[in-house]
Order: structure tokens, then sequence, then C-alpha cells
């Protein structure tokens, strides 16, 4: 049982020059969380930047017809590594890097429940990141050359069944990301351990700040929706090493099996990437309103809701497969019903800006962006949802462009808010503020660009994943737009990365509570030492700071 | 390539229309016309909702933002919540979901459940690595990559379409004539067309597979009643040479070809490979990728990976005699 | 430090402050997302019991493991017995119970070698012969691989043990093991149901 406080047995850190050797050493071998989180969300940054490079090549690609810059071949495993390094290597270390930087801090811990596994879970995950990356040089195809995975991101079987996908390029798709799954579920146990064990004397579950709320019910959806896809992707190891026949058609297997197991994680996988950009939004839009999170208890109902009804509505990816009209009219209905919950988080948000003072830094700034975007992709999700529709949509760049929808323009959007909001207490030096709207801007306008000419692509028919198209189509242009959106992407990011780095250096030094925040987080040090607390933290209200700046007006007298 | 692929548009069967910009917004079949209904409602709907909450969100973003001059430090006024107030916007969207769902549901079940019209011609469409079988059980008629189907102007006759597939999951999709149902192996869908006009509806294979897929186009030949009979009564016929053509066939069954492809009334019997009894009645070559004229033919038996690199169809390394020999028997084949 | 902490560090609290014990809290996860992994096995199962396009069928090959089957239930009780004896401070009764689950268990395990051994060797029967083999090897191998990991827990701790160390110090961790041993014969009901009873 915890106990109210305990004493600290680390001595306080000596201040002392490191060698390059030593550093290196304290960050391999580290247990802390921050450090585990910052190296999440640094490895996430890094493949972002990877899987960006493929997309570049993909829109060059495609910007002309006829075009003939790579081959077909390269162009599948092109598209292949850049949806799956998006979704695995990108989204889900930044789940795991924000909940695990920022959950102990914020619910006063000194670490994660759990530690060593905690450095596991990165460790496994890298594992399986290189694993996956490793086979473009060894994963021999026939010819013995290093050939990447060019099955598509839910690799559909057969397609991936050893009769037609030769080579070993399959099995490093299925084998890494299997691996860098496991290390989901070990941050996802710990996230939820930690929350629930190791909350400073105070905290109640209602009092709980809504970033560890969500990210709380993020980890339960990992914990129930990473298992189908362990289990599918064992499956097709054995049917590729061992001869099984979980997935041969030839055999009496069934290729609609896989497409079940699949969406079972595939779609509460969304909402699992798109959760850190809500748990974000409901701390950094209170501070910049001035005001509290309008509605707190609907907040976390919603959520909640989310993570229920998301499990139900997997099959709306599998529309065109010839379901029964019952199975295509309860997935129809069960995805529009996200929509309610879903309004309710966007409702809220904007109405805990409504009568306040907005301050428009940065952060507010992608969190606004992301409040018009997410609504358009979660309406074009709605439009994909009517199964009649969808008939038309699915498979085509109009589904591209949903998606893009809410991975770049929501997901993304939400990960740079937290990412300026935090800097400060990470790094203990603030970002340069003008370097920071410019990002704003060339992003907001390069990602609309790029992504709105796809929905109309979708409706004059263009399939996706094809590398090349012949003219007179009606593709031609809204191809060439959608690829020129990427000269003001392109800047954009590396005015991101230069502010990130030039301002650890050079920044302003940020003070412990530069947003005059109200959570936990901001009450110690920036950078916080690594025992975050010395004296574990009390808290009465969910907003302990504003207790503490308005002790005439506390939060507790309302609960 | 690039003039060979300009040159696919100029194709033109006489007297039929050809439709490569395919707008699902101009349905020309019942299907898709239904598709698009539901679709314009949604629209209609998502649109409305799209207004009123961004609308309100530039109200509050406009009108809330801190006056620059208000340096006070003084906080807004603190609200928690109002239980009236979520209620509201809880309840408003279950409406509208609700209305939402009963539409899809009628349309679900109308384009589902709702057999095509009564008159129907039968057609088994066959996915392959990377072009389409497509058979025609009444008249015993095979053919690939073009499906000709009488054109049905006041809705009275259907094709009805049986999906299958040897290989992976490809997808059948002409986006005006009826959206996607994918061709699965080991299992069989259904799918109905009625083209309002004769032309020439061109789709593409919608689900990934595999290297070709991009080049894995379709044709919908939708022609009268009339013209339709006349064709289906060419291609029951087997394939009868006329006499100087007996040694470009000698030459032809003495290659591999015969191992993949099957011209009735020879010896070659394959069925790797498209059906080539009638291929000289086809508009185009390997699914779309090419011509079909003596030129392009030329190309793709030369070299079929440059047309569609990575295609199944190998390179046969015929001599310049061989290639002239082959190609003009595969012209003669009407 | 910072002075914000110090305050909220003074602060009072209303009442006595308890949470959750977090190895409880991530054992039962742990469990939690396991039990979602075999669902997905005996999906697979459940979806292609009948499938199979050649012999041979569960009804010609398979035979009821009523032994081994009373063997595992049975130590589930006998793992309590242990755990319920470490709780009690009883080290000597602990040894006993916990000797004679991993008895039990190695029983079990022994069993399904030997009858796999038979279906391989005599009825031809591998995890590529047809989709019966293929869902029945995964499934009641995935269970297996379970059962291995939880008695080379208990070895291990009887090995220990039997060295002297103090186990009465990890109670909380042997009663989580024999809630993990629970958890693998919860699943063999299941497997037990749907692969002998059902599926034949
Ligand atoms: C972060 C990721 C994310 C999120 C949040 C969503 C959210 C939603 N998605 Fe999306 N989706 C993807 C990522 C995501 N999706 C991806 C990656 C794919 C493609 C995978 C692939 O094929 O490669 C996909 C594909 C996809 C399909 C399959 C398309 C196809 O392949 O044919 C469908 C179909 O129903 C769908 C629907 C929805 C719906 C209904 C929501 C809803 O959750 C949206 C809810 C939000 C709103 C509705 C807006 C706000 C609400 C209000 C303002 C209230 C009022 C509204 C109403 C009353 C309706 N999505
Ligand atoms: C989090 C998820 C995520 C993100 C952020 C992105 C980001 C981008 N995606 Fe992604 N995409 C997916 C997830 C994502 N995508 C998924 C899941 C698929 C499906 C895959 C499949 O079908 O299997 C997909 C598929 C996909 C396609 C369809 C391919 C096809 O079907 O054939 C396209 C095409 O335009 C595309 C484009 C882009 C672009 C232009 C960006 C841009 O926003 C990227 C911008 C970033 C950069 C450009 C990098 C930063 C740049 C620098 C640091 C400068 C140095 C760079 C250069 C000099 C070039 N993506
Ligand atoms: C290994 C099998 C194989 C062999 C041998 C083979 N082909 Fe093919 N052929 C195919 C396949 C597969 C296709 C379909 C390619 C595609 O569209 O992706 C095809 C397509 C064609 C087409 C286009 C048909 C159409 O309807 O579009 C022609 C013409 C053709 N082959 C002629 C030949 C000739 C002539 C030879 C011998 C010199 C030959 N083929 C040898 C497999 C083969
Ligand atoms: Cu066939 Cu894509
Ligand atoms: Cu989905």
């Amino acid at each position: 049982m915890a106990t109210v406080d305990y004493p600290l047995e680390r001595p306080r850190e000596k201040v002392r020059e490191f060698s390059f050797s030593e550093t290196l050493y304290k960050w391999v071998a580290t247990v802390d969380h921050k450090r585990l989180g910052l190296m999440y969300i640094v490895s996430a940054l890094l493949f972002l930047v990877i899987a960006g490079i493929m997309a570049t090549v993909i829109r060059l690609q495609l910007a002309v017809p006829n075009n003939h810059l790579v081959s077909p071949e390269t162009f599948n495993r092109l598209f292949t590594m850049h949806g799956t390094t998006m979704v695995f290597l990108v989204g889900m270390p930044f789940v795991a890097g924000f909940a695990n930087y920022l959950v102990p801090l914020m619910i006063g811990a000194r670490d994660m429940a759990f530690p060593r596994l905690n450095a596991f879970g990165f460790w496994i995950f890298l594992f399986g990141g290189f694993l996956l990356y490793y086979s473009y040089l060894g994963g021999g195809g026939l010819s013995g050359a290093g050939s990447a995975p060019d099955v598509g991101w839910f690799a559909y079987a057969p397609l991936t069944e050893s009769a037609f996908s030769h080579g070993s390029a399959s099995d490093y798709w299925a084998l890494g990301i299997l691996v860098s799954g496991f290390g989901s579920i070990a941050s996802a146990i710990n996230v939820i351990a930690t929350a629930f064990s190791l909350r400073c004397p105070g905290m109640t579950l209602s009092r709980m700040p809504m970033f560890v709320w969500v990210m709380v019910v993020d980890s339960w959806i990992i914990l129930l929706a990473l298992p189908p896809l362990s289990a599918a992707q064992i499956m097709l190891e054995l049917d590729r090493q061992l001869g099984a026949h979980f997935f041969d058609t030839q055999a009496g297997g069934s290729a609609v099996f896989w497409q079940h197991l699949f969406w079972i994680f595939g779609h509460p996988e969304v909402y699992i990437l798109i959760f850190p950009a809500f748990a974000i939004l409901s701390e950094v839009i209170p501070i910049f309103s001035r005001k509290p999170l309008f509605g707190r208890p609907a907040m976390v109902g919603a959520v909640v809701a989310i993570g229920f009804i998301s499990m139900g509505v997997w099959a709306h990816h599998m529309f065109a497969v010839g379901m029964t009209s019952w199975g295509n009219t309860f997935f129809a209905a069960s995805s529009m019903l996200v929509g309610i919950p879903t309004g309710i988080k966007i409702f809220n948000w904007t109405a805990t800006m409504y009568g306040g003072k907005l301050r428009f830094d940065t952060p507010l700034l992608f969190c606004c962006a992301f409040l018009f975007q997410f609504l358009t992709a979660g309406l074009t999700g709605i439009m994909l949802a009517v199964a009649p529709f969808d008939w038309q949509l699915h498979d085509s760049y109009f589904v591209v462009a949903h998606f893009h929808f809410t991975l770049v323009l929501g997901l993304v959007f939400g990960l740079f808010a937290g990412i300026y909001y935090w800097y400060p207490k990470a790094i203990g030096r603030m970002y340069n503020e003008k370097l920071g709207k410019w990002h704003f801007w060339l992003f907001t306008i390069g990602v609309n660009v790029t992504f709105i000419p796809q929905h109309f692509l979708g409706f004059l028919g263009m399939p996706r994943r094809i590398y090349t198209y012949s003219p007179g189509r009606g593709w031609e242009l809204f191809n060439l737009i959608s690829t020129l959106g990427l000269l003001f992407q392109i800047p954009a990011i590396l005015i991101f990365v230069w502010n990130m780095v030039h301002s650890a250096i050079k920044g302003q030094p940020a003070g412990d509570d530069p947003w005059d925040a109200w959570t936990l987080e901001w009450s110690t040090t920036s950078p916080p030492p690594e025992y975050n607390y010395e004296k574990l933290p009390v808290v009465r209200s969910s907003r302990p700071l504003w207790d503490l700046k308005h002790p005439q007006d506390p939060d507790w007298k309302f609960e | 390539m690039l003039i060979q692929l300009w040159a696919l548009l100029q194709v033109q069967v006489p007297g039929v229309p050809e439709r490569r910009i395919q707008d699902i917004f101009k349905p020309m079949a019942t299907p898709a016309e239904a598709e698009k209904n539901v679709a314009l409602l949604t629209f209609a709907i998502t649109g409305a909702i799209f207004i009123a909450v961004a609308g309100l969100l530039i109200y509050t973003i406009v009108r809330f933002r801190r006056n620059p001059r208000d340096t006070s430090n003084q906080e807004p006024p603190q609200i928690y919540g109002s239980n009236q107030i979520e209620a509201a916007w809880t309840v408003i969207p279950i409406l509208i979901v609700f209305v939402l769902i009963g539409v899809s549901a009628r349309v679900i079940a109308a384009v589902e459940n709702a057999g095509p019209p009564p008159a129907t011609l039968k057609v088994t469409l066959i996915g392959h690595q990377w072009w389409w079988e497509v058979y025609y059980p009444d008249y015993n008629v095979r053919t690939a990559n073009e499906i000709h189907v009488p054109a049905s102007p006041d809705g009275k006759t259907a094709t009805y379409l049986t999906l299958e597939s040897v290989d992976v999951i490809h997808s059948f999709w002409v986006p005006e004539l009826a959206g996607k149902t994918d061709l699965i192996p080991n299992r069989q869908n259904f799918a109905w067309i009625d083209p309002r006009e004769p032309g020439v509806y061109i789709g593409n294979c919608a689900e990934y597979c595999g290297t070709q897929h991009a080049k894995m186009y379709l044709r919908v030949i939708a022609q009268t009643p009339e013209d339709f009979n006349r064709w289906a009564a060419a291609q029951q016929q087997p394939q009868q040479i006329r006499g100087n053509m007996q040694q470009a066939k000698a030459v032809f069954e003495s290659l591999a070809c015969v191992n993949c492809h099957a011209v009735r009334g020879t010896s070659a019997a394959g069925s790797f490979g498209p059906d080539l009894t009638h291929l000289r009645t086809r508009q185009t070559l390997a699914s779309g990728a090419l011509v079909n004229d003596e030129q392009d033919l030329r190309n793709w038996i030369n070299d079929p990976q440059d047309a569609k690199p990575g295609c199944l169809m190998p390179s046969m390394k015929l001599t310049n005699d061989e290639l002239t020999q082959v190609v003009s028997y595969l012209q003669a084949l009407n | 430090m910072a002075d914000n902490a110090v305050a909220l560090n003074a602060l009072a609290l209303e009442r006595e402050w308890t949470t959750p014990d977090r190895g409880t809290v991530g054992i039962i996860m742990l469990i939690i997302t396991e039990t979602a992994l075999f669902s997905m096995f005996v999906a697979a199962y459940v979806i292609y019991t009948g499938k199979s396009l050649t012999g041979p069928y569960p009804k010609d090959v398979l035979e009821v493991p009523i032994i081994a089957t009373i063997c595992l239930l049975s130590s589930s009780f006998t793992v309590y017995m242990a755990e319920h004896s470490l709780v009690h401070n009883n080290v000597a009764r602990f040894k006993v119970w916990l000797f004679i689950t991993i008895l039990l268990g190695a029983e079990f395990l022994t069993a399904t070698g030997l009858e796999w051994r038979k279906l391989i060797y005599e009825d031809h029967l591998t995890i590529a012969t047809n989709l019966f083999g293929t869902t029945f090897y995964s499934l009641v191998g995935l269970h297996a691989s379970h059962v291995t990991v939880g008695l080379f827990f208990l070895l291990l701790t009887l090995f220990l043990t039997l060295r002297g160390f103090p186990i009465e110090t990890q109670t909380r961790r042997i009663i989580f093991l024999s809630w993990y041993w629970h958890f693998v014969d919860a699943v063999w009901v299941v497997v037990f149901t749907v692969v002998y009873l059902i599926g034949r």
C-alpha cells in the first residue's frame, strides 16, 4: 500500500561534467520515465522524418501521369513502409512517450510503477523497428537482394502467404511489428498500474488530470486490441514458416478471417493513435483559455464511450467484402455512434474556449487548427460509415484523404501542440515563439494543400496504392496540387527541428511554470529532477496549482 | 510508352463513347444511382453539421481572443460545465445519427437484397494477378478484361456478376456503374449492373493485389442488345484459321505460349493467362496496359515486362522471325 | 526545489490515503491482455471446425484427455493450498503443495506431448496437414506454452525454496504466480470444451 510520503533515499544529484560515454551510458541504461519518454518521442520524430521522406517520394512519383521515378516494386514498398512506420513506429511511440513523460509527473509520482519493464518496453519497441527496417538489407527476395515488405500496411492475406510473397520481406513485417507490439503492451500495463497505484495523496480518480484519464483509457484499448494483431501475425508466421493453413485459401482457409483479425485491432488502433491528441488538447486548451475544462465528467465519459464503441465497429473497413446486409447495417450504425462521444469532446473544447481569454501562442494555434481539421476528418469518416457511399469511396483516394486528415491534420497537430507546450518543462528553456508560428502556418497550409485535393481524386475514381496512372482521367491536376503541398510541409518540419535543437541550447530559461498552469508537473523544477518531487505533493482538487495561486477562490470549494 | 498510352486515349469503339472520366456523382446505372443519392443526403447532413460547428468555433476564436491591451492578470469567470448544455449536444447528435442510420439501412437493403431485374445476363468474373477472366456460362464464352453487356436504357435488363478469384483479393469497381465488391479466393460474391447508355465504362481493380495492381484496368462495354447478341454469337465460334495462316499457327503452337493460353479450335489450351481465341476483338491488351494494335502486340510479346513490369507473363525470348509469325497469327484471331 | 511543490506538500490531507497495489494491478492487466490473445485462437478454432478439406478429422483421431484435464484442474487447488500455506507462514507445507502442483503440471505437459506424438506419427496429422491440424496445434500449443512458462516459475520457486531462500518474503509474488496458474487452468477449460467437446 502506498503511504502518504516516503523518505527519499537517493542523494541529491551532484553537479558534475559527464564525458560522452558516460552520458551515453546514462541514457542507455536508464530506467527513468522522463528519459525513456524523451527517447520514445525522439525516436518517433526520427521515424516521422524517415517515413515523411518516403511520402515525399510517393508524391513525386504521382505528381504526373506515367511517371518513371520509381519502379512498381519500389513504390509498393514505399507506401507499405510509409504506412507501417507512421502507424507503428511514429504513432505508437508517441503514445508511450507522452504517457511515460507526463503521467508520473501529473499524478505526483516519482516514477512509473515498473521502471525496468518500462525500459524493456522501449528497447523492444526500438528493436522491432530496426527489425522491420533491416528487411531493406536482409529481406532476401528471390534474387537475394534486400527487399522491404510490399504488402500494404494491413497486409491482407493471402497476398502475404508464401505463395504470393516470396522471400522473407513479409516475415520481417510480421515479426518486427509483433515484437514492437509487445513493447506497447508492456508500456500500457505500466501506465495503468502507475495511474491506479502511484497517485499522490489526495489525488482521487475524479481529480486525476484529464490527460492521465485519456491515457489510461488508451492503455486499456491497447491491452484489448493489440493481442488480435499479435494473434494474426503469429498465425501468419505459422503459415509461412511451418506450412499451416490459417489464411491459405487453397486449403479451405479464409481470406476474410485475416481482415477480421486485423481490423479488430486496426480500428481501435486509430483511436489509440488519436487519444494522445485528445489528451493534449484537454490540457492545453484550458491553460491558454484561462478556464477549467468544460464538462470534465462528460469528457471522461466520452473517452470511455469511444473506447467501448471502438471495439465494435471494425468491419466498416470491410464493407466491400460482401457481408450480409445485416452485417453492413450493424457496422454502419456502430461507426456513426462513435460520432456522438467525439462530438461531445469537440463541443466541450469549444465551450472551454468560449468566454475565456485566448492566448494564441503556438500550442493553442495547433489546437485550434486541430479542431477544424478533425471536425472535417470526422465528418468524412461519417461519410465512409454510410455503407452504400463507402462502396464507392472504399480503397480510393477519398479514404487516403480521410485518414490523413485524422492522422496528420489531427494527431500530428495535437502532438505538435503538446511538444511546444511541454518543451519548456522537459528542456528547461523556451522555444522560439516566432519560429513556432512560422512552423504552424507553413504546416497548416501545406497539409491542407496536400490532402484536400485527394478527396476529389476519390470522387473521380482514383484507387489508392497505384504506382502510376494514365492521363485523361481527370486526375492530373489534383495529383499535382497534392504534391505541391509538400513545398510548404518540408520547410515547416525543418523549421520545427531547428527550433527544437537551437532553443535547447540558446533558448531563454523557462522557469518552473512559464504558462501559469494548474497541474502538478508545473510545480517542480524544469527540467524535473530525477526523482520528480522531493516530497510528494498533496492535492485537494483537479487544479492543485490554481488552488495555490487563488487561495480565496480554490477549486476544492466547488467539488 | 508515353505515346502508347496517349494512343490509348484515342481508342474508340465505333458508335460507343468512351467514358474515361469516371465521376461517382454522374451515375449511369441503378446501384451507382442509389449510392449517389445517399451520398448527397450524407453531404447535406454533414455539411450542415460542419457549418454549425465550424461557425461556432470561428465565433469563439474571434470573439474571445485576448485583448492585447489587457495586461491585467484578471482571470475570466471560471465555468466548470452545465448539464443542460451537455445534454443538448448529446441528444441532438443522437437524433441526427439515427436519421443517418435509418437511411443507410434502407439503401443497403435496397441495393443488396433487391435482386436485379428478371431479365439478366449472367457473367462470372474471375480475378487473376493482374487481369480479369470473364466467363459467360449461358454462352460458354470466355474472354478477358472487357465485359460486354447489353445496355439497359429502361432499367429492365441487368448483368448479374458472380465474383471469384484464383489467387489473391481483387475488387470490382466501375465508379459510374456500381461501387466496389471484392473478388475473394475461396468465396463467391455478387454484384449487378445495368448501364443506362451504350458506352465504354472504365474501372480499376480496387484492392491492392500485388506488383501490378495499378495496371489492372477493367472495361465494361455496354452495347445495344442487337450489338451484344452479334458479339456473343461471334465469340461462341471456335477459331478458324484461313489457309495462309497455317504456318504462323504452327509456330504459335510450337511455342510455350500454349501452356498458359487457350485458343479454342487449336491445341493451345492453357488457362493461366487470358483466353486468346478472339484476341483481335478486344480493345486493349494486358488489362488496359496497352492498345490492341500490331505495334503494341509486338512489343508486349517481345517483352511483357516492359509495359507491365512484374507481370506474370515472362519474356518469351522469341526470335525476330517467330515474333513476326506469332504477331501476325494473333492479329488474325478475330 | 520549486516553491509551489513545497507549498503543495504542506497541505493537509482530508483522509487516510491508500491506492491499490501496483503488482496486483499489473498482473490483472497481464491476464486481461492474455485473455484477448487466447480468444482469437479460440475463435480461429471455432471458425475452422469442420472446414478441413482432407482428413484426418477430429472425430477420427482425438481422444478426450480426461486424466490430464483432471491433473491440471486439481493443480489449481494445490497451488491455492501452497499459497495458503505460505500466507500462514508454513513453509514446509508450502513446499509439499508446490511440489504436488509441479507434478500435476508436468503430468499434463507429458500427456500433451504423448498425444502429439501419437497424432504426428500414427495419425499423420501435423500443423500442415489440414485446417484441423493448423488450428489444433496452434491453440493447444499456445496453451501448452503458457503451462510451460508457469511450470518454469513454479520450479524456480521450489528450487529457491529448497536452497533456503526466505520465500515467505515473496508472498505477494507467489500469490501472483498462483493467479497466473489459475488463469492457465481456466483457459484449459475453454480449450477443452472447444477442442474436445464441441469440435469433435
Ligand atoms: C486517428 C485516426 C482515425 C480516426 C479518429 C478516425 C475516425 C473515424 N473514422 Fe476512420 N480511418 C482511419 C483513421 C481514423 N479514423 C484510418 C487510418 C483509416 C484507413 C485505414 C486504411 O484503409 O488504410 C480509416 C478508415 C475509415 C473507414 C473505412 C474506409 C474504407 O476503407 O472504406 C471508415 C468507414 O466507416 C472510417 C470511419 C470513421 C469514423 C466514423 C470515425 C469517427 O470516429 C469520427 C467521429 C467524429 C466526428 C463525427 C466529428 C465530430 C462530431 C460532431 C461535430 C458531432 C456531430 C456529428 C454527428 C451527429 C455525425 N474510417
Ligand atoms: C501518422 C500517420 C501518417 C502521416 C503523418 C503521414 C504523412 C504523409 N503521408 Fe501518409 N499514409 C499513412 C499514414 C501517415 N501518412 C498510412 C497509414 C498510409 C497507408 C499505407 C498503405 O496504403 O499501406 C499512408 C499512405 C499515403 C499515401 C497513399 C499511397 C498510396 O495509396 O499509393 C500518400 C500519397 O500521397 C501519403 C502521403 C503522405 C504525405 C505527403 C505525408 C506528409 O504529411 C509527410 C510530411 C513529412 C515530411 C515530408 C518529413 C519531414 C521532412 C524533412 C525533415 C525534410 C527532409 C525531407 C526531404 C528533403 C524530402 N501517405
Ligand atoms: C507463364 C505463362 C505465360 C506464357 C508462357 C505466355 N503468357 Fe501470355 N500472358 C500470361 C499472363 C499471366 C497474361 C496476363 C498479363 C497481365 O495482364 O497482367 C498474358 C497476357 C498475354 C496477352 C494479352 C492478352 C489480353 O487479353 O490482354 C497476349 C496477347 C499474350 N499473353 C500472348 C502470349 C504469347 C504469344 C506467348 C508466347 C510467345 C505467351 N503469351 C506466353 C501468361 C503467359
Ligand atoms: Cu487486382 Cu488490385
Ligand atoms: Cu476504422
